[in-house]
């Protein structure tokens, strides 16, 4: 490998690594904060992605798409937690699986119903549709670079939002001591609702920010599922900083493992995944 | 006036084939046809279609095959190997089918086919491509109305070498079709003087490309040759042409790299040139009046799945038609399904001693969102049946 294709490589490991870090931050707050375990985060990804498509056919906008978006997974999230997850806080974690696992089937099946089982594209907002040009024969559109950008923004608003506002510290304290938090008189049923509706549409937005370069299509949620769970064990359940080291790693593992031990591209996730946690068995990030 | 004329024939051909019926022991029954298909999940579509197709056919004779009346059975196979056996044994044991007809997933229809020789249960796969199937799988009573892995694959490794392309790079998912799609190709394209320099794999399904593409550009081959399908084959076909690499490398793979999936590429699948049995601007009249009828009856515009099932249906109708109509003299009816000659929309085609398709393979090239054939690649390509001792 030149020096080049090195520098673009971890440019590609980069924005993969940022995109997983979207999907899995989500997760790593409902799982850490609230201890639910929700086999459906996939289906808000691909929730997302099936929003971003109608609404972008709707209004010819994917910004648009987007703006409508992110109120209706907040408030979709909002309900779900109404409706089902805070019946779910104490009884223990089989029950969340079943729970989130019918959540799957009756997501795709709706799915099926509403929009069908075709593949669906979304076009690239007019301007972002360009590309750089990085080598002779190689450039790099930008709207994956705007994608890495919006991802980064994020992080640093989550960690602003958890670490240093008033909500951030009900979110933190909620996470440690439950009943205490209760009896200071602060609103832990809201605090959760807020969290998981948080969750709901990151999963979400992930879903439509990735719609342009992924396409829409059934069980697209499931694809990326299982790369969360690595990531949210890697980093450290609960961990938003975790979540973001672990999603790179994996992004430089999944990479460069494609490129240099072909025969083995589907094994290298698992194999740093092994090796995390036979060094820190409870994530990178996870303290105490 | 020509639907007219159909009808009488098709009212002269059921009558015909009726009366030669009734001297069977068991005129009075209906023949018991079961489809095993995929309903439901991502390859729902394709189920239906070939399902479609299928009755179509059947609908054009008189709703009657052999002069029989069809009674059909139906499982959903979920595309789920896991739950194949048990899914086949339904049909085969339970509902006692004369015909078993299935499926999409190769290694669904694996699992019916080792049903199929267990029980002696004609079975007809109207897609799964694996080559196992009529390769070293291959049984009297195992059919096939799609076409091997390695057809569409070697026709590309011809066009490519012809080309005068040298130095080429191959990717796809690792798994069995893939696999074989990839080897098919290396073999006619290395005959051809053509060289393979990397192959590339990906874990099915996962569809994270960007490193492949990087690693082709700093390979600069004279093409690409790729497997994918469906979702992924969109989304690899976009991320190459977001590259910038369909300016300087073109991109070449069997059909089903843009079957189904053109709307969901847009502008990016312009001009890549595909391999299959089937494309949208043939100039068969028999094509002509199958896209007619199939979009009058269910108004929508048939695809290759749609007449893989039409040519199941036709294949079982030779056999049925040799056997008098009595589907249990199960070796007569082999025989006449091995002689008959189909008359497919996608071309006629007849079957190769491990009972594949020997069929024209046509290089199509996407213009306008449909896949407008060229040129035929290769004249009555015949799968190699490796392993095949029939």
């Amino acid at each position: 490998m030149d020096f080049a294709s090195f520098l673009i490589q971890t440019l590609n490991s980069l924005q993969y690594g940022l995109l997983l870090f979207l999907v899995a931050s989500g997760l790593t707050l409902v799982f850490g904060i609230m201890g639910i375990i929700n086999l459906a985060h996939g289906s808000f990804y691909m929730i997302g992605a099936y929003l971003a498509f109608v609404l972008a056919s709707a209004t010819g906008s994917l910004f648009m798409a987007i703006l409508l978006g992110i109120p209706l997974a907040l408030i979709f999230g909002a309900f779900l937690e109404w409706a089902l997850f805070a019946h779910l806080y104490k009884r223990d974690h089989l029950e969340q699986v079943l729970l989130t696992f019918g959540l799957i089937l009756i997501f795709e099946e709706l799915r099926s119903l509403l929009v069908g089982d075709e593949v669906h594209g979304v076009d690239i907002p007019a301007m972002f549709s360009g590309s750089i040009q990085l080598s002779e024969v190689l450039s790099y559109p930008v709207y994956r670079l705007v994608i890495s950008a919006v991802c980064i923004v994020l992080a640093v608003a989550l960690y602003f939002v958890i670490q240093r506002t008033r909500l951030g510290m009900m979110i933190r304290a909620g996470n440690h001591d439950r009943t205490m938090v209760e009896a200071l008189g602060i609103n832990i049923n809201m605090i959760y609702r807020v969290v998981f509706a948080l969750g709901v549409a990151l999963a979400a937005l992930a879903g439509m920010l990735a719609s342009p370069i992924s396409s829409v299509f059934p069980n697209m949620g499931s694809h990326v599922l299982i790369i969360s769970f690595v990531i949210v064990v890697i980093g450290g359940i609960g961990s938003v900083w975790g979540a973001l080291a672990a999603a790179l790693i994996v992004g430089f593992a999944d990479t460069f493992g494609k490129v240099l031990l072909p025969e083995l591209s589907g094994m290298v996730v698992y194999i740093v995944m092994a090796g995390v946690l036979l060094w820190r068995p409870e994530g990178i990030f996870k303290k105490g | 006036m020509t639907t007219t004329f159909k009808h009488i024939r098709n009212i002269a051909l059921a009558t015909t084939f009726a009366a030669a019926g009734l001297t069977s022991a068991q005129a009075a029954d209906k023949v018991k046809v079961g489809f095993m298909l995929p309903y439901t999940g991502t390859y729902a579509s394709l189920g239906n279609a070939i399902t479609n197709g299928f009755k179509q056919y059947v609908a054009e004779n008189g709703g009657k095959l052999g002069g029989r009346e069809i009674e059909y059975y139906t499982v959903d196979d979920e595309s789920d190997p896991a739950k194949a056996t048990e899914n086949a044994n339904k049909l085969v044991k339970r509902d006692k089918v004369d015909l078993l007809v299935g499926t999409v997933h190769s290694g669904v229809a694996l699992a019916m086919a080792k049903v199929a020789r267990e029980n002696k249960t004609l079975l007809i796969v109207p897609n799964a491509g694996a080559d196992e199937i009529t390769g070293p799988l291959c049984a009297p009573n195992v059919f096939r109305s799609s076409f091997s892995a390695w057809q569409p694959s070697y026709a590309m490794g011809e066009v490519m070498a012809k080309k005068g392309l040298k130095k080429v790079v191959t990717v796809t998912w690792k798994y069995s079709f893939g696999l074989q799609s990839v080897e098919g190709f290396k073999e006619a394209f290395e005959k051809g003087g053509g060289k393979v320099a990397k192959d590339m794999t990906l874990p099915f399904p996962n569809v994270e490309f960007q490193p492949f593409l990087t690693e082709i550009a700093s390979i600069k081959p004279d093409a690409v040759f790729v497997f994918f399908a469906g979702a992924g084959a969109a989304k690899f076909v976009k991320d190459y042409a977001a590259a910038g690499l369909n300016k300087s490398i073109p991109l070449y793979g069997p059909g089903f790299l843009t079957d189904g999936n053109l709307d969901a590429m847009g502008d990016a699948g312009k001009g890549v040139q595909t391999t299959l049995h089937y494309a949208d601007s043939l100039d068969h009249p028999k094509d002509k009046s199958f896209r007619l009828a199939y979009v009058k009856s269910y108004k929508q515009q048939p695809d290759v799945y749609a007449v893989q099932g039409y040519d199941a249906a036709q294949l079982y109708q030779a056999g049925l038609a040799a056997a008098g109509g009595d589907a249990s003299k199960q070796d007569v009816v082999i025989k006449g399904m091995e002689a008959a000659k189909i008359d497919s929309p996608r071309g006629a085609f007849t079957l190769s001693k491990a009972h594949n398709p020997v069929q024209d393979i046509y290089l199509r090239e996407v213009q306008g969102g449909q896949n407008k054939v060229i040129s035929t690649a290769v004249k009555g390509l015949s799968d190699p049946a490796r392993g095949c001792k029939l």
